[in-house]
């Protein structure tokens, strides 16, 4: 069952010099009890996305497309409807988490300052809520008394991650959550999205993240952005193992491997910058730096192909005229 | 910031509204200060001189006469000349006018002065301090920020008060002396964020000495701040030195902004409505301070464009 | 345990900065050019004898070696003892006794409502851009403003032009302080224009401030995470109110000087009973007892306010307590 479905959405920058084209025609779907991942490098869309979910403030601006979330179209929502249902069923873990709580209010009033926002009366089982949390993170639950200020980096992390969770979204959105984080972090971030999954306390996550070797540890189902487009989407092993898109493939090179050495496998960068958002080109975006460019690449835009079963990329090179 | 950006960096600077507004009100200050004078026959004190075989003989106008007056004065030899009094005269028959200007030249003069030697000190302070770190660093913390707790004004009157002759370089250099602590402080912070930047370390691994990395390293990289912290010192100095003047303790020799104004309420001009005497030396101060202000929000802007508002 | 550390801190850094202030204070007589006791006696009585100076310099002390002369400085000054005003004929710690009542009822109303209304209508300003365009420059031509000068001003028009309210002193000249309903009404007529002239000018720089600082706190990560999570307009301006509102308890702190030099020009216009008369009276008479008593007060006062405003902001802001409480 879907919880998001995605509609050739397209999120467009206003500024002086014309629409930037950060999301531009972009379609997925999110289902129930599984963990989306979408990658790509800086600078992509991918957290244009995901923000536009959440909340669309200008110079953001929604330019077509739909992003049906159980059932009513967030693109359409009242600001009221819109700020509503975020928190309750749509929330999200920012990417400066270790900086998000307010520095001087104590976590237990944040949350409850939240909570009576979204129609909770009863103080004190939210508290107790909370402090339920607090310990499910392995932290103390005196932390709910403490200002944020009192917690160390790590802490204020899973702290943010038990408030984005508390009334149980369906959907919860963790945007490039473990970026700043060292390995040993990461791993603790990782497996408590999996907790939170497991316990039933989020139904449905999306990761962001630059990094595809992470989401190959806790995604599903993946999704691979480049300049504002779709490039490959599918089951997160299959993506890995048997990349179609000539960009997939070369993100996935340029990873290191575990027991391969630098001197055996060089790691190969992908050369070039990606283009400009502004007036991007009329075929494939990615001809500029890719290898196997074809003539028709830099005027005919390629469609989304079936390469497997749920898997499908963007390419001339896989063929698809005739769908 | 690169050397090379900071022409950029002026050239911003000059379309930015608040910068524009605040550069063109003080420049026309300025240039009110150096060529007002040309605009009246009536020197510093207000008087009117004729040279008298090598003397000069003072001649005053008609008492209290309001703006743009026009009077004739008999001069020491009965000549009559046809004065204008463009901000009219005072109770000693003294021109406002030739006052004001003259007033204002001390006033901004003593401030440059003051502001100079005040961020002078603190930027050494704050240098010193935040290079240097350690003790070094405590102890001069731990007086500037006393300097910063005792109110300066009032130290101001305790010296003042005990110098029978003031000048106005005199005046400046009290002022600057008690105003660097502000500067020492921002520089200080400048220079602890700057010393553990990659170049300081560079410099540092070359053999550079310590006052070659201070002048060549790290004050080029904080130029706006210490122009800012300059500006700010010098908004300070023409308050304090009005306030100063206002009290009474202002230069003995020379006229100036605050000096006018502690005579008009000496005189009572308040009482019998002389509102020449005493409204445009106010205004001044008020409008140069805007002025400052203006500017340093607006270069705020160009340094830090998180600022900018539209 | 934090606070106590922050608390042990702050006693000490004050102790140092008030030590060091009364023996500039001391210090500084002794610095100058010229002879005090020389001027103060030609002052007071046409030619100044040698004879005469000899006896003054006896009657204070100096002609004791420097050491002992700073310790009597000390002992005298913890007797309550600031020396003798040959101005006004009594002693200086009693003359300050009856002025400093004065100054803290202007000055103690301006400081704390001119700080709450400036800090609201800057909160607004700094929500609201459109107002912001009209206001910001009216905040920043007061705050730019010399208080003595608009005090000047308020004097004209209110005072002399319309006659609505009295400018000179602090009641009636022919009343004597008492509690009765005449004089409490003299005494506030006179109070409100230089209440008002130290609150309106002070409205400036404490509007400016908050509206800088809400435009900062606005855009900080917890208010876009607070809006991530469906905040409302008013939960996220509660939280940056708040966050915003502790620099400008600082504020007070490093404002307080520069207020009280306004204080005493401003009330040098209006002939104003309180220590700023005294300063210039004692100044322009060369009554150095005097001054340097006042000096002291004004110096000691503001320490004081410094020390309680920095025990309030412990409490008030936890990142205090929890930066003292590390290691």
């Amino acid at each position: 069952m879907a919880m998001l479905t995605v509609e050739d959405l397209k999120i467009y920058y206003a500024t002086p010099f014309g629409h930037v084209k950060a999301v531009d025609g972009v379609s997925f779907e999110v289902r129930e009890g599984e963990v989306f991942g979408i990658a790509g490098e800086s600078g992509c869309g991918k957290s244009t996305l995901v923000h536009s979910l959440i909340l669309r403030k200008p110079p953001m601006v929604h330019m077509g497309g739909k992003a049906l979330f159980k059932g009513r179209d967030l693109m359409r929502l009242s600001k009221e409807e819109s700020r509503k249902i975020r928190y309750t069923e749509l929330s999200i873990i920012p990417q400066y988490a270790m900086n998000a709580l307010n520095p001087t209010k104590k976590i237990k009033d944040i949350v409850w300052d939240l909570a009576r926002e979204h129609g909770h009366t009863d103080r004190e089982e939210v508290e107790r809520l909370l402090r339920e949390r607090l310990k499910m993170v392995k932290l103390s639950e005196k932390v709910a008394d403490m200002y944020p200020v009192e917690l160390s980096g790590g802490m204020r992390q899973r702290a943010t991650m038990v408030v984005s969770t508390l009334l149980n979204p369906d959907l919860l959105i963790a945007d490039e959550v473990t970026s700043a984080l060292d390995v040993t972090t990461q791993r603790v971030v990782i497996e408590l999205l999996h907790h939170f999954m497991r316990e039933g306390i989020v139904k449905s996550i999306i990761f962001v993240t630059h990094d595809l070797a992470l989401l190959d540890k806790i995604a599903d189902r993946m999704m691979i952005l480049y300049a504002g487009k779709v490039v490959e989407i599918g089951p997160t092993e299959e993506v890995i193992n048997e990349p179609s898109h000539p960009y997939t493939q070369l993100l996935l090179s340029s990873l290191p491997r575990m027991g391969i050495q630098y001197r055996k496998q060089k790691l190969r960068g992908i050369p070039g910058y990606p283009i400009s958002l502004l007036n991007p080109p009329k075929g494939c975006r990615f001809y500029t730096r890719c290898p196997y460019a074809l003539d028709k690449c830099p005027s005919e835009e390629p469609k989304l192909v079936k390469v497997g079963e749920e898997h499908y990329a963007a390419c001339h090179l896989l063929g698809g005229e005739d769908q | 910031m690169a050397r090379e950006s900071r022409l950029a960096l002026v050239r911003i600077a000059f379309r930015n509204r608040k910068f524009q507004f605040g550069f063109g009100l003080l420049a026309f200050f300025v240039i009110f200060a150096l060529i007002g004078p040309l605009f009246t026959p009536f020197a510093w004190n207000g008087l009117y001189y004729e040279n008298v075989g090598g003397i000069k003989i003072a001649s005053y106008g008609g008492k209290t006469l309001p703006p743009m007056s026009h009077e004739v004065i008999t001069t020491y030899t009965g000549k009559k000349v046809e004065v204008l009094h463009i901000l009219g005269t005072n109770i000693n028959g003294q021109d406002l006018y030739a006052r004001l200007v003259y007033g204002l030249r001390t006033s901004l003069w003593i401030a440059l002065l003051a502001a100079a030697i005040g961020t002078v000190l603190g930027i050494t302070i704050g240098l010193v301090a935040g290079y240097k770190g350690g003790w070094t660093d405590e102890l001069l913390m731990m007086f500037t920020n006393i300097m910063l707790v005792i109110p300066s004004i009032v130290l101001l009157v305790l010296i003042a008060a005990y110098l029978s002759a003031r000048t106005p370089g005199i005046q400046a250099l009290i002022i600057g002396l008690t105003g660097w602590p502000w500067v020492a402080r921002a520089v200080r912070s400048q220079t602890l964020s700057l010393k553990n930047r990659e170049f300081v370390h560079l410099a540092k691994l070359a053999g550079l000495s310590d006052l070659r990395i201070i002048f060549t390293e790290v004050m080029p990289n904080m130029v706006s701040y210490i122009f800012m912290a300059g500006i700010l010192q010098f908004s300070g100095a023409i308050l304090a030195s009005a306030t100063l003047d206002f009290i009474g303790l202002g230069p003995t020799t020379m006229v100036s902004l605050g000096n006018i104004l502690q005579r008009a309420i000496a005189y009572n001009a308040l009482q019998f409505g002389w509102w020449w005497w005493f409204i445009p030396p106010g205004l001044i101060i008020t409008l140069i301070i805007t002025a400052l202000f203006f500017i340093n929000i607006g270069l705020e802007e160009v340094f830090n464009p998180r600022l900018r508002r539209e | 345990m934090g606070f106590r550390r922050y608390m042990v801190r702050k006693v000490v850094v004050y102790g140092i900065t008030f030590v060091f202030a009364v023996t500039l204070n001391w210090l500084l007589p002794r610095l100058m050019p010229g002879n005090p006791i020389e001027a103060m006696v030609s002052r007071s009585g046409g030619a100044a004898s040698s004879q005469l100076i000899k006896f003054y310099e006896e009657v204070y002390g100096l002609n004791q070696p420097m050491w002992k002369q700073f310790l009597n400085f000390w002992v005298n000054l913890f007797h309550g003892d600031l020396g003798y005003s040959m101005l006004y004929n009594a002693p200086v710690s009693s003359i300050i006794k009856h002025a400093l009542p004065y100054d803290i009822a202007i000055l103690l109303p301006a400081i704390v409502l001119s700080w709450l209304v400036g800090n609201w209508l800057g909160a607004i300003a700094g929500k609201n851009k459109k107002y912001d365009r009209y206001t910001m420059p009216l905040f920043y031509f007061l705050a730019s403003m010399p208080y003595f000068w608009f005090a000047m001003i308020l004097v004209y028009v209110v005072g002399v032009k319309l006659g609505w309210l009295p400018y000179s002193g602090a009641y009636a000249p022919d009343l004597v302080p008492s509690l009765s309903w005449t004089f409490i009404k003299s005494f506030l007529s006179h109070w409100i224009l230089p209440f008002l002239s130290l609150f309106i000018v002070m409205i400036g720089s404490w509007a400016i401030g908050m509206r800088n600082m809400i435009i900062y706190e606005l855009e900080a990560d917890y208010v876009r995470y607070l809006e991530a999570l469906g905040a409302s307009e008013k939960l996220m301006t509660k939280h940056a109110y708040r966050n915003a509102i502790l620099p400008q308890v600082t504020g007070l702190a490093l404002q307080l000087g520069m207020m009280v030099a306004g204080a005493i020009a401003t009330e040098i216009v209006f002939n104003y009973p309180g220590i700023g008369v005294l300063i210039m009276n004692a100044a322009l008479n060369q009554d150095y007892f005097l001054l340097q008593g006042a000096f002291l007060i004004v110096v000691i006062s503001v320490l004081a306010a410094n020390f309680l405003i920095d025990i309030v902001y412990a409490f008030i802001d936890p990142r205090v307590r929890a930066s003292y409480t590390e290691g």
